[in-house]
């Protein structure tokens, strides 16, 4: 026997209830992403917008007032210092210098002069304003290609209602956690095109099993209404759902606590991703097929040409 | 499902085996492992410049300044070809884009021109529109130029770095017009970037008679031109110097065949230089010709010195003093060694992370694997017994052989990677997950155990491929079109998935199967 019952066994959880409830939730907190994505916009980090990055450490805990005046003293623009997990450790990010990457260069040395030799350079980035505009091309491009690819996929696998319903939820997470992003003013950058494309992975997984299962169940009770074939998908893959989100998260959120400064966006970002997949399978992805007029009748006729269904 | 042939459980063992093999060396030192016969894996895993430390300059060549001296050049050609006797008059020459154009004044001139400038532009593309003629490069020979121009750059920059002792580093082409230089283990890159920022061209000039009396609001005589000096000198009031430099080149730094650091009579730091045959008779004459006479060495337009020539050098070889210290003679012996740069780099991005920084990454990411292992470990045994024993000895499987496949693949592991391993350890159990909680299913609608592993394990299937093929694209995509880190990340979630599809399928169902058969229970303890 297991030793805990840690996951509900049976539940027989009316999720279609509140299945309204989530789409006007889901449909103003998307509304608000894009709004704050409009209006408050992101964060960008040298890789999309240019620019320059150090970070130092300091012998002793850093002056921020002093690091700050001597920093802002060489007029390079908009400087940010931050601490940067310990006391010692201080993030700088220079605003893009105008002008090509030359520019960028000597702002690079200037700082570095001006700190002088009692700091220690753990980390120096410059990004040219040509380099930056192609990585943001390259993010975007495999922002769609991958969800372009999945979703063919899905297609492929399933009936088209199925490869809209699971664009929508798809959307509707890479839009929530650009609203948090903007929201939190968390640095986007490359990392954080990883952590979509992951959490969009995920989200695809997560939104495959269940609709496995509701395929499979409209096969086997042909006469059950489709809310009721959802519901029971919904709760036969439940605990599935929800042990795979537990590891996932554990895992993440040590990562999150461990794995270092540097990744922290990223670790954050992935955390968010895998609790709104897994909640926009079960009250996204799915209800939608109710919405779609998904019909029985599709798979009558192929009931015989696939043998024992998964 | 539950009959598993011989062949994928031997396919299994050797696997596991050679994962344990090819993951080993990983804890051992490279200093041990050295002393490895070569058949024995020997390989660590290739961490990225973000773990070890070390610089990333992305450089841009700006290739149409070699296209742009090309044409220049050709200019002048045509000029002479076009003078020669019986001479064709012609005129508006000039350089047009990737190529140049001129009219023709007599139209019975024509065809003599054309054959003329066809001579000159082998392989070029001639265009005649009544009097106007274009010579221009055509598309395959300005990339052929271009190409050239770059491979020469990356030659010198090879070289630059050769010769500064950073034996690990990488210099590769990248695109059109790039070129990636990798530095392991360097923290600072301030005079890495200078080294290779310098175009370092270096002639000899006369100079102009009147230097000494010269006033920079002057005008300068035709021919000569002002130029300061390298280290910017100052005169006894504070002013700078200027050196009044006629622009004629009398040797140049291409025929130079060596130089070297050294120190002169008086032991301070000097360069000194050899010519080929060529530039050596050059500057004997040019020396033999000039006795007492000021003579300037240039480097990127500034003046390095400007000794006056005490007796002919005719043995081709020289020395250079400026104010130098031992380091600057070095830096300079390596520029003028390596060879002037074809065309003007500039450093388009540029990633450093101290070695500091990049062992503390190791460590975090270390202490995060292995807490998260530990986590999932302990969570899935306490969600399933044994079953979720039996996952976890697959779960540290599929780690070995994901830790195997980076090491004999040598892909990169950068610190995305790293979490991608974690995200991995999070992930992997699912394709387990999924199959036991569809035997338990199949178990609670009344099948006996061996029946309801059965059709677990067979029901279950599909359901894996889908879902772990849709990740599988996108890490797919990320590879493909992400950069940098974020490659790093794609590779170990990539691998990750096919190892945790592996061990879901095959690993745990031998053990399922294995114990099942063994024990016949009556009931599954899930």
């Amino acid at each position: 026997m297991r030793l805990v019952n840690l996951i509900p066994v049976g539940t027989k959880i009316d999720f279609m209830r509140f299945r309204q409830l989530a789409a006007v939730l889901s449909l103003a907190l998307c509304i608000g992403s894009i709004g704050l994505f409009m209006f408050k916009g992101l964060n960008y980090g040298i890789d999309f917008e240019g620019g320059i990055l150090i970070e130092i450490r300091t012998s002793q805990a850093a002056d921020m007032a002093a690091l700050r005046r001597t920093v802002n003293g060489l007029e390079l623009g908009q400087v940010e210092l931050q601490e940067f997990g310990r006391a010692t450790d201080v993030l700088i990010r220079v605003e893009r210098q105008p002008g090509d990457a030359k520019a960028q260069n000597v702002a690079v040395e200037k700082v570095k002069m001006a700190l002088g030799s009692s700091v220690s350079f753990r980390r120096t980035e410059f990004v040219g304003p040509k380099v930056s505009s192609e990585l943001v091309e390259a993010g975007v491009t495999a922002v769609l290609l991958a969800l372009g690819a999945m979703l063919l996929y899905i297609w492929f696998r399933f009936e088209w209602q199925f490869g809209v319903g699971a664009l929508i939820a798809l959307a509707h997470d890479v839009i929530m956690t650009i609203g948090i992003f903007s929201l939190l003013g968390l640095e986007f950058n490359l990392s954080t095109v990883a952590a979509i494309l992951t959490i969009a992975g995920y989200s695809i997984n997560d939104t495959v099993v269940v609709y496995d299962r509701v395929r499979e169940n409209l096969r086997k009770f042909k006469a059950m209404p489709l809310t009721d074939i959802i519901n029971l998908s919904l709760n036969d893959t439940l605990s599935r759902t929800l042990l795979t989100s537990i590891t996932t998260l554990i895992a993440l959120l040590i990562l999150f606590f461990f794995g270092g400064e540097v990744i922290k966006g990223f670790s954050f970002g992935m955390i968010w991703g895998v609790l709104v997949g897994t909640y926009s399978s079960i009250f996204i992805a799915t209800p939608l097929l109710i919405y779609m007029n998904l019909r029985r009748s599709i798979f009558d006729d192929e009931d015989e040409a696939e043998g024992s269904p998964a | 499902m539950v009959n598993i042939p011989r062949w994928k459980k031997i396919l299994v063992l050797v696997l596991g085996v050679l994962g344990l093999a090819f993951s080993a060396p990983n804890l051992i030192s490279r200093d041990t492992l050295k002393f490895f016969p070569d058949w024995l894996p020997h390989k660590h895993m290739n961490l990225g410049l973000d773990l070890r430390g070390g610089a990333h300059l992305l450089i841009e060549a700006r290739l149409e300044v070699a296209i742009k001296e090309g044409l220049d050049n050709l200019l002048f050609s045509a000029r002479s070809a076009l003078r020669t006797r019986p001479s064709i008059n012609y005129r508006n020459l000039r350089v047009v884009p990737n190529g140049i154009a001129l009219t023709i004044l007599k139209a019975d001139e024509l065809s003599k021109a054309r054959s003329r400038l066809r001579e000159l532009g082998q392989g070029m593309g001639l265009e005649a529109n009544e009097m106007n003629l274009t010579l221009s490069f055509t598309p395959e020979l300005l990339r052929d130029r271009k190409t050239a121009a770059l491979t020469q750059a990356m030659e010198v920059v090879r070289r630059r770095i050769d010769g500064s002792g950073l034996v690990e580093a990488s210099v590769q082409r990248q695109g059109e017009d790039r070129i990636l230089v990798q530095v392991p283990g360097i923290g600072d890159t301030t005079s890495l970037k200078d080294t290779l920022g310098k175009t370092a061209k270096m002639t000899f000039h006369l100079m102009d008679p009147d230097y000494r009396t010269f006033d920079p609001r002057q005008r300068t005589r035709p021919g000569v031109m002002v130029l300061p000096s390298i280290d910017n000198e100052k005169d006894s009031q504070g002013q700078p110097i200027y050196y009044l430099v006629k622009k004629r080149v009398e040797v140049s730094g291409e025929n130079l065949v060596d130089s070297q650091p050294t120190v002169d009579q008086n032991n301070r730091p000097v360069v000194s230089f050899r010519f080929d045959p060529v530039g050596a008779r050059r500057f004997g004459n040019v020396t033999r010709r000039n006795v007492k006479k000021p003579f300037a060495i240039v480097l990127d337009k500034k003046v390095i010195s400007a000794p006056v020539i005490q007796e002919p050098i005719l043995g081709g070889s020289g020395q250079i003093s400026g104010n130098f210290t031992t380091q600057s003679a070095n830096d300079l012996a390596l520029l003028l060694r390596s060879g002037a740069l074809p065309v003007p780099l500039t450093i388009i991005e540029e990633r450093t992370v101290g070695p500091g920084l990049g062992a503390d990454s190791i460590q975090a990411g270390k202490i995060a694997s292995m807490f998260a292992l530990i986590a999932v470990i302990v969570f899935m045994w306490m969600a399933y017994g044994s079953f979720g024993l039996m996952a976890n000895v697959a779960l540290a499987l599929n780690l070995v052989l994901l830790a195997a496949a980076l090491s004999v693949l040598q892909a990169t592991l950068t610190l995305p990677g790293i979490a991608g391993i974690v995200l991995t350890i999070g992930m992997a159990v699912d394709a387990n997950v999924l199959v036991f909680e569809r035997i338990r299913e199949e178990q609670r609608a009344g099948r006996t155990p061996i029946s309801a592993v059965d059709a677990g394990y067979k029901r279950a299937f599909s359901t894996i491929i889908d879902a772990n093929l849709t990740t599988f694209i996108a890490a797919l995509l990320l590879y493909m079109f992400g950069s940098g880190p974020v490659r790093g990340f794609a590779i170990t979630l990539a691998i990750g998935l096919m190892t945790s599809m592996f061990s879901a399928i095959m690993v745990t169902r031998i053990m399922v199967v294995t114990w099942l058969l063994k024990k016949r229970p009556q009931t599954l303890p899930l």
